[in-house]
């Protein structure tokens, strides 16, 4: 049993776990499932400056918090007890010879760890892959309402067409920046 | 618990605080009812399901992104895809069967009204997606993944977040 959770999971078992979040949190006590508010309630609740968007009962989702909280520890415990290191990540090689090409060659990880690493904080990839990347997910997710878990997973299981069209330009931005910026980004920032 | 905290998780909203708090929210707190504080850590174990989740279904890594908005795999959409088809079911069931949380209460759904931050503010976050190979989730996976410079990012969203706050009336709704 042990041995088999350590392998790489099917997509159709993890999605299956994903989605049966959805009525684990209705059925515990109402709640819907997202991950994003957690940003604003951070801002509610640490510096809500003067600003009414903050001005709200952020302890009334608090649960929100406790389930983020539990998403870190959780992938503490699948990445040091629940993976197995030979049995790394296999990417398709069409998307490997095009990250060949952005000087990207290490696909030992998850993550490219020659992109996400302390040492490029300070250079202008950091800039973009960590900073301004941040925020636009930050600035986007509140601005449309919700993230993929939100609006993707929740809203497009309660058949809101708010959270259909959400998804649709969610991946328009998605298409546009893996085709068109990032690798203008890499061409000029090498 | 002690008396002032009592006090302060029984402050009972006006119709406008809750409308705030559930502006531009989806994921929402519906329940009615007063709690211990320490009841949320019950959330605090599904979010641990849902992390080792993440992290084996490697939607957490930058590389299942790019392939997906470079349609070199069909990886991501066979996992978003069976979790809407299976999230769909479950509310369907909820619904038709009038389920209660396990407190007895009602379980409610809220339509949420289309407005331009779902095009916009959708673009801006798909870019924004490509970019870090994570949305909100995955970010706080990463973290404890062990990529400790994601808490870079997760500042930044916070900031992108407070931003938004703070000229959310001048934005195109």
């Amino acid at each position: 049993m042990f041995e088999l959770l350590k392998q790489p999971w099917h997509w159709a078992v993890s999605g299956t776990l994903i989605g049966l979040i959805v009525p684990l949190l209705l059925i515990l006590g109402n709640k819907k499932f997202g991950i994003s508010s957690s940003f604003r309630h951070i801002c509610a609740s640490c510096f809500p400056g003067n600003v009414k968007f903050f001005k709200y009962e952020w302890k009334k989702e608090i649960w929100n918090l406790f389930f983020v909280g539990g998403i870190i520890i959780g992938a503490f415990i699948a990445t040091v007890f629940l993976t197995d290191p030979a049995n790394s990540i296999r990417i398709a090689p069409d998307t490997a010879g095009i990250l060949n090409s952005y000087g990207i060659t290490d696909f030992s990880s998850l993550m490219p760890v020659q992109l996400f690493n302390w040492s490029n904080l300070f250079s202008i990839k950091g800039l973009v892959f960590f900073v301004i990347g941040g925020f636009l997910v930050g600035f986007g997710t509140r601005y449309a309402g919700g993230c993929t878990s939100g609006h993707s997973i929740m809203g497009l299981a309660n058949l809101q067409k708010a959270s259909l069209i959400a998804t649709l330009f969610f991946m328009a931005g998605g298409f546009f920046s893996t085709n068109i910026l990032i690798p203008l980004i890499f061409k000029y920032l090498q | 618990m002690t008396e002032t905290e009592l006090i302060e998780t029984e402050h009972i909203e006006t119709k406008e605080e809750i409308e705030l708090r559930h502006l531009d929210t989806l994921c929402t707190n519906e329940s009615q009812l007063v709690h211990p504080w320490w009841y949320n850590f019950k959330y605090t174990i599904v979010g641990i399901i849902f992390g080792i989740v993440f992290v084996k279904a490697e939607i957490i890594s930058w590389f299942r992104i790019q392939e997906m908005f470079q349609l070199t795999s069909f990886f991501m959409y066979g996992v978003i895809g069976t979790a809407v088809a299976v999230g769909a079911v479950s509310v369907l069931i909820v619904k038709k069967l009038k389920l209660k949380s396990i407190y007895g209460e009602d379980i409610t759904f809220e339509d949420k009204k289309f407005n331009k931050g779902q095009i916009f503010g959708a673009m801006i976050f798909g870019t924004g997606w490509a970019i870090t190979g994570a949305c909100p989730g995955p970010l706080f996976a990463q973290l404890g993944s062990g990529y400790s410079v994601i808490i870079i990012t997760i500042l930044s969203a916070i900031a992108g977040t407070w931003v938004y706050g703070k000229f959310r009336d001048r934005l195109p709704h």
